[in-house]
């Protein structure tokens, strides 16, 4: 897997660990509650068009855990805050997992230095009578094992599981996930009201066999986002970007061809 | 001493194999299980028992805070309080706590504990607990503030006790225009405040610092001792001398005539308490956040969850004391000068004991034990022999 080592900068006060690369118009990608600190081949393939930026969260691996960070919420303004330091403009802004739900609440708020949205499995709201795993009753195996569709892509991960040093960077992302989605369990129950204020293309990938924001998710998010296109990856789970990078980088490279074809 | 009778009030029908299956008997474990006709005799049963120790002479009895769970059927121990208040006539009464991190108002446990102080003209005792880490599965309470709740709940209680009100509250996570409680504790100025534990070294120096009296659950009594010397060493550096009546062990005795007659008696008892009550697995037991990164590693590493224990191991660690009337009365003593304690918090029912053999093992305490006990202090010369 192709590197990118991780730069420390400073926003506000908080520093976090942001991995960097690539040219052309800025794409900020945001993640999930299991794949942080990860250069993935799917974000080289996507730098090749793109500079790619991907932070660690505050609270999670090299970040610091500041004593604000309470909710989603929080995160969406400390990313708008961010946006404005690097004075982004046209930002593609990609978030997966609890990252969507992250994005979601920033774009709710303000689209100003935004030029697209794509939540890939995004958390953020809930669609009554389906069924959920519920992640903290999970082992630390199962909980990497539920993330993937094909066992075998389980596997890289969980030999990082079981070196030493990596025990207290998954307890912190652990506990700072726990802190943002705890109760209610993974969802805003305010965030559905205002998606609607979303006024940017919006693209929403899936993996078809999601078992942690099933695919009756995809179709609640498009009928809360105006004119959100969706993707749904075959033989894939909840990480497209790790188990399916070709489809998935298709995906948004098809999305943002279109875009930018209709501007 | 003063001897405590202590329920956890289990329900002790509960399908010990179903359980196995489960792999704990807390959250998950389906209610389909409670059979009410059963579950009603069993409140009665326990209540009486509570009678039954403040006639025997038990200096007083406890009650705790569970939620969904087979282990205990105390949800709202203030219930049974309620109930017992006027008919436990002489003992002391303690809520062993109530879980203050789960409550969204805990001005109600300030009411709560107050009207019982009113209720037993002042023979109450006030426990606060964060509750175990299952309690977060339940209750749906975010572990990650357990801590700072515990904190503001218990300062918001303590000064709605305290203070003449009405005043405002304004905290991160509780928050009234009016703390004006009626009625005020009978107590003054607030009823004893009590700290159960499993030995939380930031709990331990805080229940030191604010001299409240702190309860060990469920360890080897080598453990107890040590978490006790930490509390007198707290207390020092606090600027004055812990008495031994700040420390309360919670621990399970069964006395019968014979040491083997014991052992054979309490043996399935007392290992359905331990090996299926109790048993869940670290991700329940432990919800991240719920304590520190450093302790959290630590608890994971001995695998606290794991093993199953035999009544062997519980009695020659000294988790519990088990035997003849004598072989009761050496283990206390000794146990009382090893570790530096005035209370003892004693469970007569565990696990599946039913209602006869645990009314005779509390007589047999009452009768054997107690009154060898009413006016021993721990003799300071052992504890330093053996320090």
């Amino acid at each position: 897997m192709d590197d990118v080592s991780s730069q420390q900068i400073a926003v506000r006060g908080c520093n976090i660990a942001v991995r960097r690369s690539g040219n052309g118009r800025p794409m900020l990608m945001l993640h999930g509650a299991g794949d942080s600190g990860l250069w993935l081949p799917s974000m080289t393939e996507l730098a090749a068009r793109h500079d790619v930026i991907v932070p660690e969260h505050p609270g999670y691996g090299f970040s610091d855990t500041p004593a604000w960070l309470d909710t989603i919420a929080d995160l969406a303004n400390f990313y708008l805050d961010l946006l404005d330091q690097l004075d982004l403009t046209g930002v593609d802004l990609v978030g997966h997992g609890l990252g969507g739900w992250i994005a979601a609440e920033l774009a709710v708020r303000n689209t100003h230095r935004l030029a697209s949205l794509t939540l890939v499995g995004a958390s953020g709201i809930h669609v009554k009578g389906i069924a959920q795993l519920d992640s903290f009753l999970r082992t630390d195996e199962q909980r990497i094992r539920d993330l993937f569709h094909d066992p075998a892509h389980a596997e890289p991960l969980l030999a990082r599981l079981r070196r030493p040093e990596c025990e207290d960077v998954g307890l912190k992302n652990l506990t700072t996930t726990a802190r943002l989605v705890w109760q209610p369990r993974g969802y805003d129950p305010h965030l559905h009201k205002w998606l609607h204020r979303i006024d940017v293309p919006v693209l929403l990938v899936w993996g078809a066999h999601d078992r942690l924001v099933p695919a009756d998710y995809a179709a609640a998010w498009q009928k809360l986002v105006p004119d959100a296109k969706l993707v749904v990856i075959p033989d894939c789970g909840h990480l497209p970007h790790v188990e399916q990078p070709q489809a998935y980088a298709a995906a948004i490279r098809g999305f943002l061809q279109g875009t930018r074809a209709a501007a | 001493m003063k001897i405590f009778n202590f329920h956890l009030m289990p329900y002790r029908h509960a399908d010990l194999d179903a359980i196995e299956r489960n792999g704990s008997a807390w959250v998950t474990y389906s209610n389909r299980d409670y059979e009410p006709a059963k579950g009603a005799g069993l409140y009665h049963e326990y209540l009486d028992q509570m009678e039954h120790a403040d006639r025997l002479g038990f200096d007083g009895v406890c009650l705790n805070e569970h939620h969904q769970t087979a282990y205990g059927m105390m949800p709202i121990p203030g219930v049974l309080a309620g109930a017992l208040a006027r008919s436990v006539k002489r003992a002391k009464l303690a809520i062993l706590g109530r879980a203050l991190p789960l409550l969204n108002n805990p001005l109600m446990v300030a009411e709560e504990y107050a009207m019982l102080d009113n209720l037993t003209h002042g023979r109450f005792i006030a426990g606060f607990v964060r509750g175990i880490g299952a309690e977060y599965h339940a209750m749906g309470i975010n572990p990650a503030h357990s801590q700072d709740r515990f904190a503001e709940a218990h300062d918001l209680i303590v000064r709605a006790w305290t203070e003449p009100g009405p005043f405002q509250y304004v905290g991160k996570h509780y928050h009234f225009n009016y703390v004006n409680p009626w009625p005020r504790p009978y107590q003054s100025p607030h009823p004893p405040i009590w700290i159960p534990s499993q030995g939380s070294a930031s709990t331990i120096r805080w229940a030191a610092q604010m001299r409240y009296t702190y309860c060990q659950t469920l360890s080897p009594i080598a453990v107890v001792a040590r978490f006790f010397q930490l509390y007198r060493d707290e207390a020092e550096k606090a600027g004055y001398q812990a008495s031994p009546d700040q420390l309360a062990w919670s621990n399970t005795v069964y006395v019968a005539d014979t040491d083997e007659k014991a052992m054979r008696e309490a043996r399935p008892h007392l290992e359905a308490l331990t090996n299926r009550f109790l048993k869940m697995p670290t991700e329940m037991l432990l919800p991240p956040g719920y304590s520190n990164i450093d302790s959290i590693k630590r608890i994971r590493a001995v695998k606290i969850t794991g093993k199953p224990q035999t009544i062997d191991d519980l009695v020659k660690n000294g988790v519990v004391i088990v035997g003849s009337p004598s072989t009761v009365r050496e283990k206390l003593a000794e146990y009382q000068d090893l570790a530096g304690f005035n209370t003892s918090l004693t469970k007569t029912q565990f696990g599946t004991l039913p209602d006869d053999m645990t009314r005779a093992n509390m007589v047999a305490i009452a009768e054997e034990v107690i009154p060898h006990f009413r006016d021993r202090v721990p003799q300071k010369s052992q504890r330093a022999a053996a320090e």
